[in-house]
């Protein structure tokens, strides 16, 4: 041993720790090791399984409301339509899910107190945070691609023949891969949120706000001097953005393309930053 | 082995933990006691790297907690049964905890099996009881098979089964080779449980020596004695001729006599001589209870006292017997008499080292040799460390506390005529 021991006339300093030795051979954990124990934890708690469930359904269901009502009443879509975006409503609505879920994914341990069961199993609690996310990120990832896929290959079946034309591959891509990303990410900005509020109707509440406060304060700021902010909250607000992955902003001075992802990327790296650190900081 | 240093936590202007600093070594079972409030959790909890140190620092096996490369498989901890996801399955739980670790699955299975939780295992843990919520955590604890373990209350809510097998579970792990760190409000589970104690009262040490020597250094064995209710004149007469012998009286709230200073066949003698007839003789060895319980009195933060009632009681009855008090229910001094040589200090520590040396005893030739009664509780005397060698560290340990309370040498310096009044007994 290196460090200077005061002198102990009972211990040999040799050993570390002498007496017992356990003969379940000692690995050195990485990443790894963490990612699959918050596997584990994500999967065996059912309010995941309910969490993703009903996002499902509200992508699903929500999402071909729309084309079945063009089907059914028989009306025409003004020509040039993208069939995508008529989905686009139900992954927003069901994105509340998906916040859910990423808070409590953080959060829950706090409320149970099985963080300090986590953090004395891992002390390393940075990769705590990385496993989460991980695990986090890729489950709803995957889930919402799946489910807006779906959503997007009927509504162009059933558009078809409606005058909505042919999504180009950049439009089915953003539609689908980008959208999806971009939920992913506000689920792992909650995750961020949980983890710095350590309290789950706090952190729902918080970004429940960042979701829908720009939007409504936009819409009561009549005033003429109020004019440059509204317009920024509109363009800016999170639905609006979401909405930017079909072409159909509310405003079409705001960001474009893929801007978006880069600026819920930068909200959500910001996050896990803040995250990171005071979680390294605090006490659990 | 567990080593903290000058350990200290603070929360805003409040000390939880002032300057602790001791080892918890292997191959024993160590007992961590001390009343509510007085910092045990917060040290378990740095001690486990969950709450930064204010200042000093505390290791296992040389490194602090979070720098341990696979902690689990060197420290398992029980903190608090409750720390758990209640949605979770007991099986799921510590699947979890044995992937986060690199610990084969069928490990969780084997320690389901070793607290009994089998049957139990694909169950969701909200609807455990107390005592299956307490099982699961020491699985939890078992699970990396480490060499250093700190339970924190693990007996609470256990039945009586279980209480039996975690004390021979302590032992057991204990006799492995494995330093066994022990939180426990329940005295007499400790005295069974526990080689060593270490005493912490609002954030601060107050002993940190072997179960044997913390009982005999803070409290008297003494002797019950009861004289015949229907003559209280014979109690009283007792009562002078036991004092004028050098013995110390106190009478106990049921009538009986508390008397220390004397043995007991002394005590017969001195009754038999003055014709007094003697219901009851009796020994009372002096209990790991009464002997924290007279240390920690001075350091206690949260305490009950007798519920009044006020304006709720009907007006009692006009010769109506008050009910007799129970004992201990808002009584102060109820406990056992101090320790010889301690006189009145609240909580003294042991005097050993410089005030520890007795004088010889030319002035009690009298003594008897060889006293069945007093013999088992060994003084606290340098001598007597000296003649143990695994007894050294235990003195240095004891002698901390001292330096830190002044207030105990004036009860030190004053030994001769406190201990005048128990060299009888020797």
């Amino acid at each position: 041993m290196s460090t200077p021991q005061p002198p102990l006339p009972q211990t040999a300093p040799a050993p570390p720790c002498p007496g017992y030795t356990s003969p379940i051979p000692v690995v050195r954990t990485h990443l790894g090791h963490a990612i699959a124990a918050e596997w584990t934890k994500m999967r065996s708690v059912r309010s995941t399984m309910w969490t993703l469930g009903v996002f499902v359904l509200l992508t699903i269901g929500v999402g071909l409301l729309p084309a079945l009502v063009v089907v059914g009443t028989d009306t025409d879509l003004s020509s040039g339509e993208n069939p995508l975006g008529t989905g686009a409503f139900g992954l927003l609505v069901g994105s509340v899910c998906l916040i859910t879920l990423g808070v409590l994914t953080m959060s829950s341990e706090y409320g149970t107190g099985m963080i300090r069961t986590t953090m004395t199993a891992c002390p390393n609690r940075g990769r705590v945070l990385a496993a989460k996310s991980i695990v986090f990120f890729a489950v709803a990832f995957v889930v919402s691609l799946v489910a807006i896929t779906l959503v997007s290959l009927a509504d162009v079946a059933l558009l078809e023949g409606h005058g909505a034309r042919q999504p180009t591959g950049a439009e089915w891509l953003k539609g689908t891969v980008g959208v999806s990303l971009f939920v992913a990410l506000l689920g792992l900005l909650s995750l961020c949120v949980g983890s710095l509020l350590r309290h789950s109707a706090g952190a729902i509440t918080v970004m429940i706000g960042v979701m829908l406060a720009p939007l409504v304060l936009a819409l009561f700021m009549f005033s003429r001097a109020l004019e440059g902010v509204r317009e920024f909250l509109f363009e800016y607000s999170l639905p609006s953005q979401f909405f930017v992955f079909y072409g159909a902003a509310l405003d079409e001075k705001g960001p474009s393309g893929w801007d978006p992802l880069w600026i819920v990327l930068g909200l959500t790296a910001a996050g896990y930053a803040a995250a990171h650190l005071l979680l390294h900081k605090r006490d659990v | 082995m567990i080593e903290a240093v000058g350990l200290t936590k603070r929360y805003g202007d409040k000390t939880a933990v002032h300057n602790l600093s001791f080892q918890v070594r292997p191959g024993m079972v160590t007992g961590f006691l001390g009343p509510n409030g007085s910092g045990k959790s917060t040290t378990m909890r740095m001690i486990l790297g969950l709450d930064n140190p204010t200042s000093g620092r505390v290791t296992i096996a040389g490194r602090p907690y979070r720098e341990l490369p696979n902690a689990p498989r060197l420290v398992g901890a029980l903190l608090d049964a409750k720390a758990v996801h209640g949605g979770r399955s007991a099986r799921n739980h510590l699947l979890c905890l044995a992937q986060m670790s690199g610990i084969p699955a069928r490990r969780v299975d084997e320690v389901l099996g070793v607290v009994g939780l089998q049957d139990v295992a694909k169950r969701r843990s909200k609807g455990f009881s107390l005592g299956m919520g307490q099982r699961l955590g020491i699985a939890a604890a078992l699970l990396g098979d480490p060499q250093v373990l700190l339970f924190d209350e693990p007996v609470n809510g256990l039945d009586p089964e279980g209480i039996l097998w975690v004390r021979n579970l302590m032992r057991a792990l204990a006799a492995e080779g494995r330093t066994v760190f022990v939180s426990s409000h329940l005295m007499s589970e400790m005295a069974l449980t526990a080689d060593h104690l270490i005493v912490i009262g609002r954030g601060q040490l107050l002993a940190d020596m072997s179960v044997k020597d913390f009982i005999s250094a803070n409290s008297a064995d003494f002797a019950r004695v009861r004289t015949p209710d229907t003559e209280p004149q014979q109690r009283e007469k007792l009562t002078s001729a036991l004092t004028e012998a050098g013995a110390h009286v106190l009478p106990e709230p049921d009538g009986a006599l508390r008397v220390t200073g004397l043995p007991l066949p002394r005590i017969s003698d001195i009754a038999h001589e003055a014709g007094v007839r003697l219901w009851e003789l009796s020994p009372h060895q002096a209990s790991l209870e009464e002997a924290y319980m007279r240390m920690t009195q001075g350091v206690v933060d949260y305490r009950s006292t007798v519920d009044q009632r006020e304006g709720l009681m009907a007006p009692p009855q006009p010769g109506a017997q008050p009910p007799l008090p129970v004992p201990g229910q808002g009584q102060p001094g109820w406990y056992p008499p101090p320790p010889p040589g301690a006189g009145g200090a609240p909580y003294a520590p042991p005097q050993p080292g410089p005030y520890g040396t007795p004088p010889a005893h030319p002035a009690h030739p009298a003594a008897p040799p060889v006293n069945p009664y007093a013999q088992p509780a060994p003084r606290p005397t340098a001598d007597q460390g000296a003649a143990e060698p695994g007894a050294a560290q235990d003195r240095t340990a004891q002698e901390r506390p001292a330096q830190d309370r002044p207030a105990a040498a004036p009860a030190a310096a004053q030994p001769s005529a406190a201990r005048t009044d128990t060299e009888d007994a020797r």
